[in-house]
């Protein structure tokens, strides 16, 4: 491994000038539990890791209708927190979900959603919230859709000097239900083979769907929002035919490869299955808040 | 729970108890020092470069920018090592040539394997070390990876050894990459198939699976001014390591002492050398002694696993069911040298089974992959996979309950073994009838829920352990405590098996022996921990030892008693004048006299037992729910019956069985080398390499039967290796039976169970 400098700024402004200055060669750290086994893997070299704990605005977590969650709050302080776990049930499917409880304890959602991985747990979830991404960087601060940040296997929308601040959640609306699932071969410990996360809002009938988003995991070069799904749950009646055709619609929206965790055939399948499982929950968490 | 299939020829007081583990205390603590722990001053770290290639010409190694680096004390290639001419030689686990068994551990001239180490150093501290690898440059010329077993065998085949020379039944074949075509034949098969009432053959692929042990392999070595060698390293064969490493580095025999560490699982992984001679090379250079650790993915590249392969079987019965014929086509893929354990799979394939016509052929076959090494019961998993599988569809298609078809075909004492030897008193049967009377035998399968498919599996299987040679030397001390000195390094409680067996003799507590595993120069000569022997041989050892010991003090009671020694009774810890019987001191007692009478006891037991450890049958019953629309498989219920022979500690047998089992379930569900055209292992660690966890076993039932070994004393069987054998087959003919379609294939993994479903719609059987 490379030696590199570890810096702990206070502020937002001195982290952003120590990323500016080495530019590639320096990252945000917040859990450290992908950066530093990538580090120490060879992936890549640094000079310079930028510790985010010590800065207010990524370690908040603030629930006050919507959500926002600092880039480094670890996972465990989500599920943690009763009214975070009550209000946003789909959010804790995933940060339950992350590695075991020492990773839970050091993972975070933005560090989940900064390592760009197509098989993240955390990112398919805050897609299907509508999840803003609150970017800081040189040039002051930026907002960017959760669904537009990944743009390649492992890379993301940051550039020179930029780095992702917090999470903003909105408020769900009233009859918002929302569920992540993946499937693993093991019962833990193990990396999506596909992921998928569903989030459905009922209308005033509580039979209805009003709108909906559906996002998928390790089915793309990036967590992909299904966007003909999401767009055909809207206006139908909230059953299991509609959550079956949504599956198959989803299908059509992945492009999986096949590797050493699956088959890109077995892949296809899982949307279809995932869709409709993670469908049936959002609905019976949209009905109890309603 | 234990049966007992015959009445215990003896009483016990100490074997088949279940005291605390001699070393449990420093294990639970963390104080036990394992390879990577060792401390030594001066220590500095080395670390290997290995080759991206699975088959490359090396045109050029230079490690001088290396060795010139800050905190570099010494850097090596092929070029530093001694031996690179050809040379059969006896390398103690097989005869082989001696320039693969140096140029395995370093490439000379060629890459055979990704992962192939090319050249080393040792530095200040391992970063130090892992940074001067880049400065090393190294001029490879692919080749084409041969990594297939068609691609290894086919008439044109790229050919990775031009200096091997294949024996295929006999007649001295090259080039080739079959380092080995064996046959075994009994009686005519061909013309029993033509008149049995049903015939049925299948070909089966086996997955290559590693050990998985939770330790990397660490070695330290120190070559002192005086040329003298000390390593220290985690391995199941000390005195093999002594040996192979003083042949590998031209060194007598008797100026190598090997230390072995505490080990964290070896499984038959940690038999072979790896970094033991380079760390010894670079301690010459550096004049330090080196430590080297591998990685996970180091682990995984190059190290030993179980070989992958492929295996066709076929059975024919007569109307009764009853079988008249088997054969098989076993085919390994040994690695980069060859080596794969076809005779264990020859003796292992039908071993369950009276089978009066039989031939088996075997091929051990080079492949572009690290070398593979004994994994558990070698070879015989993989086998009977095959055999197993074959026997659960065979039943299906002639309406067969699989229970009474072992029943009727099953191996029993005087069995002639399709391979030549005739089986001595066995439990084949015994473990059956366990399973039998079980409760989860007579347990319904119950009901699935989300419309979750269930099945049930059997699977028997075999393996015949080893005896062959052991040193144990015991000395009393005042107290009455006696110590005791082996050189079996201990993966599976084999301390407190040993130390059981003497404190049966001695009629002490065991806790009054104190085992103590030591190294090559403090102990006589021991073969490996492997081949199920360690607490059957060595136990044969200690207990010979510890007769001796007895015999002595009873001299010397005879000399305090003014009597013969032949007047000397010793029972239940006490000796006793028979001529005055009220002349009588404890063991314990004696021993504080022991002083008086001619001073120190201590006695050696040496023995080479000759021929089986017994053989240990096992029958395994699984029940398992397939989600069909993922084709995750779940394990509901898993019991595995085995006989113990006499289980020395019921504990240790027991989870013996049920780390077999888990282990097995790992073959038959996820594990597997998934492996890029070009011979790159893509799940080079545990994230990928998907063994199961706690979290995806059941509590494994382990059924303990005890069929005496008539070749123990005690009459114990070596027991570690057998429960690995029948999990595959048996979780696959549970599948089988949940979801109506079989697998040919190891894993049986979600993405090939939703083929197998899917083809069965299309209404296509998958073999």
């Amino acid at each position: 491994m490379h030696p590199f400098t570890y810096v702990a700024p206070r502020t937002l402004d001195e982290a952003v000038a120590v990323l500016e200055q080495h530019g590639e060669r320096a990252r945000p750290f917040a859990g450290g539990t992908d950066v530093l086994v990538q580090l120490r893997g060879g992936r890549f070299d640094l000079d310079a890791i930028v510790d985010l704990k010590g800065v207010p605005e990524a370690t908040t977590l603030d629930l006050n209708g919507s959500l926002r969650i600092g880039a480094a709050v670890p996972c465990y302080r989500i599920y943690e927190d009763s009214a975070v776990a009550a209000a946003f049930p789909g959010l804790i499917d995933a940060a339950s979900l992350i590695g075991g409880i020492q990773i839970q304890s050091r993972a975070s959602l933005g560090g989940n959603l900064c390592n760009a991985s197509p098989s993240a747990d955390g990112i398919c979830p805050l897609i299907v919230h509508s999840t803003v991404a609150v970017v800081q960087g040189p040039q002051g601060e930026r907002r960017v859709p959760v669904e537009e940040f990944c743009t390649a296997p492992g890379a993301n929308v940051l550039g020179r000097g930029e780095l992702l601040v917090a999470l903003e959640v909105p408020a769900p609306d009233k009859g918002f239900g929302a569920a992540y699932q993946r499937f693993i071969p093991r019962n833990e410990m193990d990396i999506a083979v596909a992921g998928v996360a569903s989030a459905l809002t009922l209308g005033e009938d509580g039979a209805t769907i009003a709108s909906g988003r559906i996002a998928l995991a390790a089915v793309g070069p990036t967590p992909l929002f299904a966007a003909k799904a999401s767009a055909f749950l809207a206006g139908k009646p909230a059953t299991p035919e509609t959550f079956a055709e949504a599956g198959e619609i989803a299908s059509t929206e992945a492009t999986p490869i096949g590797d050493m965790r699956g088959t890109a055939e077995h892949r296809i399948e899982l949307v279809k299955v995932l869709t409709r499982r993670t469908l049936a929950i959002a609905l019976g968490r949209a009905q109890s808040n309603r | 729970m234990t049966t007992t299939a015959d009445r215990p020829a003896q009483e016990f007081k100490v074997v088949g108890s279940r005291p605390i583990r001699h070393d449990g205390v420093d294990k639970v603590l963390g104080r036990a020092q394992y390879g990577a722990d060792l401390k030594l001053p001066g220590l500095i770290h080395g670390a290997v470069l290995r080759s991206p290639y699975a088959h490359a010409v090396i045109k050029k190694v230079d490690v001088s920018r290396a060795e010139a680096a800050p905190g570099v004390f010494a850097a090596i290639s092929g070029d530093d090592m001694p031996v690179t001419a050809p040379k059969m030689v006896d390398m103690v686990e097989e005869v082989t040539n001696l320039k693969w068994s140096s140029q395995r551990v370093m490439a000379h001239g060629k890459a055979v394997y990704r992962g192939h180490p090319v050249a080393a150093v040792a530095a200040v501290d391992q970063n130090t070390a892992l940074e001067a690898l880049k400065l090393i440059e190294v001029e490879y010329e692919p080749l084409q990876a041969v990594i297939s077993l068609e691609d290894a065998m086919k008439p044109d085949a790229v050919i990775i050894h031009d200096d091997l020379v294949g024996d295929h039944l006999g007649e001295k074949v090259s080039p080739t990459n079959v380092a080995e075509h064996t046959r075994t034949e009994f009686g005519d098969p061909e013309a029993a198939f033509a008149e049995a009432a049903h015939v049925l053959e299948r070909t089966y692929t086996i997955a290559r699976a590693h050990q998985g042990y939770i330790e990397p392999h660490s070695s330290t070595a120190f070559w002192s001014p005086d040329d003298k060698l000390t390593v220290w390293t985690t391995t199941q064969a000390p005195f093999g390591v002594r040996s192979n490493v003083a042949t590998v580095l031209k060194l007598p025999l008797s100026d190598v002492r090997v230390v072995p560490m505490e080990i964290g699982g070896g499984f038959g992984g940690k038999i072979g050398l790896y970094m033991e001679p380079l760390a010894a090379m670079l301690s010459r250079k550096s004049g330090r002694p080196v430590k080297m650790t591998m990685d996970r993915k180091s682990v995984f590249d190059a190290t030993g696993p179980g070989p992958g392969g492929q295996v066709t079987a076929k059975i024919g019965v007569d109307k009764d069911g009853k079988i008249v014929a088997a054969t098989a086509d076993i085919r390994y893929m040994a690695g980069a040298y060859p080596g794969s354990s076809i005779s264990a799979a020859t003796a292992g394939i039908f071993a369950c089974y009276k089978v009066p016509n039989v031939r088996i052929d075997a091929y051990d076959v080079v492949i572009n992959m690290s070398k593979t090494a004994a994994y558990r019961a070698p070879g015989t998993p993989q086998a009977t996979f095959a055999s197993e599988s074959l026997i659960s569809e065979l039943c299906e298609q002639i309406g067969m309950d699989p229970m009474e078809f072992h029943l009727l075909n099953a191996a029993e004492e005087g069995t002639r073994r399709p391979d030549g030897p005739v089986f001595p008193r066995i439990g084949n049967v015994a473990c059956m009838e366990a399973i039998k009377g079980s409760d989860h035998f007579k347990s319904d399968l119950g009901e699935s829920s989300d419309g979750k498919l269930r099945g049930r599996g059997l699977a028997t299987g075999y393996w015949n352990g080893g005896g062959n040679r052991s040193s144990v030397t015991i000395s009393v001390n005042d107290d009455g405590v006696v110590s005791l000195v082996e050189g079996n390094p201990d993966i599976g409680g084999t301390r407190t098996t040993i130390a059981m067996q003497a404190a049966e003799v001695f009629g002490l507590p065991a806790h009054d022996v104190h085992p103590t595993v030591v190294d090559t120069d403090s102990v006589g000569y021991n073969d490996l921990t492997a081949g199920s022997r360690t607490t059957y041989a060595s136990g044969q050892a200690a207990i010979e030892a510890a007769k001796q010991v007895v015999e002595e003090i009873k001299k010397r009671m005879a000399m305090i008693w003014e009597t013969e020694p032949e007047n000397v009774e010793f029972e239940d810890s006490v000796f006793q004048n028979k001529v005055a019987p009220d002349q009588r001191l404890t063991f314990k007692e004696a021993a504080g006299k022991l002083g008086q009478t001619g001073g120190p006891v201590s006695k050696t037991g040496t023995v080479n037992v000759r021929g089986s450890g017994g053989g240990s049958f096992a029958a395994h019953l699984v029940d398992v729910e397939v989600d069909p629309e993922t084709g995750k498989v779940q394990i509901l219920r898993y019991t595995a019956a085995q006989d113990a022979g006499k289980a020395v500690h019921p504990s240790y047998v027991e989870g013996q069985f049920q780390g077999g089992a888990a282990q097995g379930i790992g073959w038959a569900l996820n594990e597997e080398y998934y492996t890029s055209p070009d011979g790159v292992m893509q799940n080079s660690s545990f994230l990928d390499y998907r063994m199961p966890t706690a979290l995806d076993l059941p509590m494994i039932d382990a059924i303990v039967v005890e069929v005496p070994n008539t070749n123990h004393p005690f009459g114990v069987r070596g027991i570690g290796e057998t429960s690995i054998v029948p999990p595959a087959p048996a979780v696959g003919n549970a599948i089988a039976d949940a979801i109506g379609t079989r697998l040919y294939q190891t894993p049986m993994n979600p993405s090939r169970i939703m083929e197998a479903l899917a083809n069965k719609r299309n209404g296509q059987n998958g073999h």
